[in-house]
């Protein structure tokens, strides 16, 4: 803490180097908030996955329906404790910048295979009793100040028309990944009033009796529907979600090659300026030397100009990502969760601190090594 | 006491058969041969000599700046030899204050701020520091300086400021490599002034290495180096020589 002054004003001595360099961890940080935002709210959905629920689809794509009579054989199959179902229904509000995921559920069945869903008994049931009622989330209902007893028009993009629907309750959840903005209706209605696909849904979710179980019941489902004109493709609601995410391509790998890239640049340029900041002080770091300070105390001031460059610059990008963040999805609901979490931050932080000290390590042996006798010769 | 024949004992700075040799360009250079010096404590030395003779070689070896090719340092009581690393700057710390010729303050420290830094070495508290500086800026007449910047002080300013930091930290031994060498003769004079002060009222022990001959004379002994050996003994007979001393 002594030397705190001399890291300091050794960081003023250059401003405009010094406000450059913070500036590139301001950028690259912010990137990377960003970044790995994107990637949380692509991955939401295997977060929020039960271990033991298994998604059924049908074997050619997603896309493709399965027949609503599906439920019951899936039900007397072993391992299987209770099945619901959904469709994609793909409606937006008004304008198509509006969109959000919106759902037809099988109403009855949907509370015992997602308990996760919290509802006062008084809303569920008025939602159960409307045909044209549904649910929404909290950040739904606060994004088009929306609230129960609301009637709301959905334009639909798969079928044709303008489908109105009653608010009648809005879920409570206490995890933060469950509470992305969307909708869900009577799959009923959707089916009385759909021109086709009259009986089919879009998938089933499986509730088993033992996580262990799932590779045994996902079996036991596809074999039973193996060689009939519906096939289907069992796997864990985590695979599913997971898959769900990577339909865009690998999200994973494009966000670690381009913060790998950033990063690399990162270390480049602030490497670049340490050196300079180290070279132009030379006779000072050996006047250092010469009055005693010793080796590893000159290490870690360089070393500390570079943390202290990181820590300011990365942190400066993480609050402004954080803020960006905060202003809720900026693609109306292609990223439900857009939301840079606690432990994003924190890592973003760590890899900034991390890079300032990879930057900083190369300068800072060099002044640590640096010969006094040497270095007086050149001032 | 000075004796340059290494027949000495229990002075405060011991030197033994030193040799420095440096390569240049694959050809070897003596710059010390053989050098032996006795200094006791409280000494006033000047070291003259043409360039290259190996004035500032042997200041830098006394202050553990350089490493003797042979031979040996001993001052009050450590062989410097015998330290590296840490302990060798703890030691530079404790013993060493160095005054250079281009005053070497930095650049972005105010006049206290410079002054300090050795102090930040050692475990003093803040108000304890704060006090040694002040009684050091007042010492070289700079009470008053004490927050500028070197850019906004005179050359003799800076010098001083230099000064103030060389014996902040009470040192055993001042090093003084021509430090009126950058500044005009009335300057020059005030920074000799001072540092014949230490001298005189503070018993410091100094090793003073210039090319002037005025500022020599304000050293109690006066050596004389030329290619890398103590050519002789000065006329009063302070100092007992050998043959072979005098036959170099």
């Amino acid at each position: 803490m002594k030397f705190l002054h001399l890291v300091i004003v050794n960081l003023r001595r250059k401003k405009t180097r010094t406000a450059l360099t913070i500036g590139s961890f301001t950028v690259a940080l912010f990137l990377f908030g960003i970044l790995a935002t994107i990637k949380s709210a692509l991955g939401s959905g295997v977060d929020v996955a039960g271990a033991d629920r298994l998604v059924v689809r049908n074997r050619v794509s997603l896309i493709q329906p399965l027949p609503i009579a599906y439920r019951d054989q899936i039900l007397r199959l072993p391992h299987v404790e209770e099945a619901t179902f959904a469709t994609w229904f793909g409606g937006y509000y008004q304008d198509m910048k509006n969109f959000f995921p919106n759902f037809a559920i099988d109403v009855p069945n949907w509370r015992r295979v997602y308990p996760e869903y919290k509802f006062s008994d008084e809303e569920w049931r008025a939602f159960a009793e409307d045909r044209e009622g549904c649910v929404i989330s909290p950040p739904l209902a606060k994004r088009f100040g929306w609230k129960i007893g609301d009637r709301i028009p959905l334009e639909a993009t798969i079928w044709t028309g303008t489908w109105e629907l009653n608010v009648r309750a809005i879920y409570e959840t206490d995890r933060r990944e469950l509470t992305s903005p969307e909708l869900w209706f009577h799959y009923e209605y959707l089916d009385e009033r759909r021109s086709f696909w009259k009986g089919f849904v879009g998938w089933y979710t499986v509730k088993i009796d033992d996580p262990a179980s799932a590779v045994a019941a996902a079996a036991a489902i596809d074999d039973r529907f193996a060689n009939s004109p519906y096939e289907t493709k069992t796997e864990t609601e985590k695979a599913f979600a997971a898959g769900f995410a990577n339909q865009i391509g690998n999200i994973r790998l494009l966000i670690l090659s381009i913060g790998s890239v950033v990063f690399f640049t990162l270390l480049l340029v602030t490497g670049n300026a340490m050196a300079s900041a180290v070279r132009e002080r030379t006779g000072e770091l050996a006047v250092l030397k010469t009055i005693g300070m010793n080796d590893p105390t000159v290490l870690s001031l360089v070393m500390a100009e570079a943390i202290a460059v990181a820590a300011v610059g990365g942190g400066a990008g993480l609050v402004l990502a954080k803020l960006f963040t905060l202003r809720g999805d900026p693609t109306g609901g292609m990223l439900a969760n857009f939301y840079l979490s606690p432990r994003n931050l924190a890592l973003g932080f760590a890899l900034a601190l991390a890079a300032g000290a990879a930057a900083g390590i190369l300068p800072a042996l060099g002044a640590m090594r640096l010969r006094i006798v040497d270095a007086l010769r050149r001032v | 006491m000075v004796r340059v024949d290494g027949k000495g004992t229990g002075a405060l700075v011991e030197i033994r058969s030193l040799d420095k040799k440096y390569r240049r360009g694959g050809e070897e250079i003596d710059v010390l041969r053989g050098l032996n010096l006795d200094v006791d404590q409280g000494e006033f030395i000047a070291f003259m000599g043409p360039s290259g003779s190996g004035k500032t070689t042997l200041l830098n070896l006394m202050g553990g700046l350089d490493v003797p090719t042979a031979g040996t340092i001993r001052v009050a009581g450590d062989e410097i030899g015998a330290l590296s690393g840490r302990r060798l700057a703890a030691w530079r710390a404790r013993h060493i204050g160095f005054i250079f010729q281009m005053y070497n303050l930095i650049p972005v420290l105010t006049a206290f701020q410079n002054v300090q830094l050795p102090l930040l070495l050692t475990g003093l508290s803040k108000s304890e520091r704060g006090d040694h500086v002040e009684a050091a800026l007042d010492l070289v007449g700079l009470a008053d300086r004490r927050h500028h910047y070197p850019r906004q002080l005179s050359g003799g300013q800076e010098q001083r400021v230099a000064i103030a930091r060389a014996i902040v930290a009470d040192p055993t031994i001042l090093l003084c490599d021509e430090p009126t060498g950058d500044l005009d003769r009335a300057s020059g004079d005030e920074i000799l002034d001072i540092i014949s002060r230490l001298s005189r009222e503070f018993k410091k022990t100094i090793f003073l290495v210039t090319h002037d001959p005025v500022a020599a004379e304000r050293a109690g002994t006066l050596l004389h180096l030329d290619k890398g050996t103590l050519l002789e003994c000065a006329a009063d007979g302070r100092f007992a020589c050998t043959p072979e001393d005098r036959a170099r």
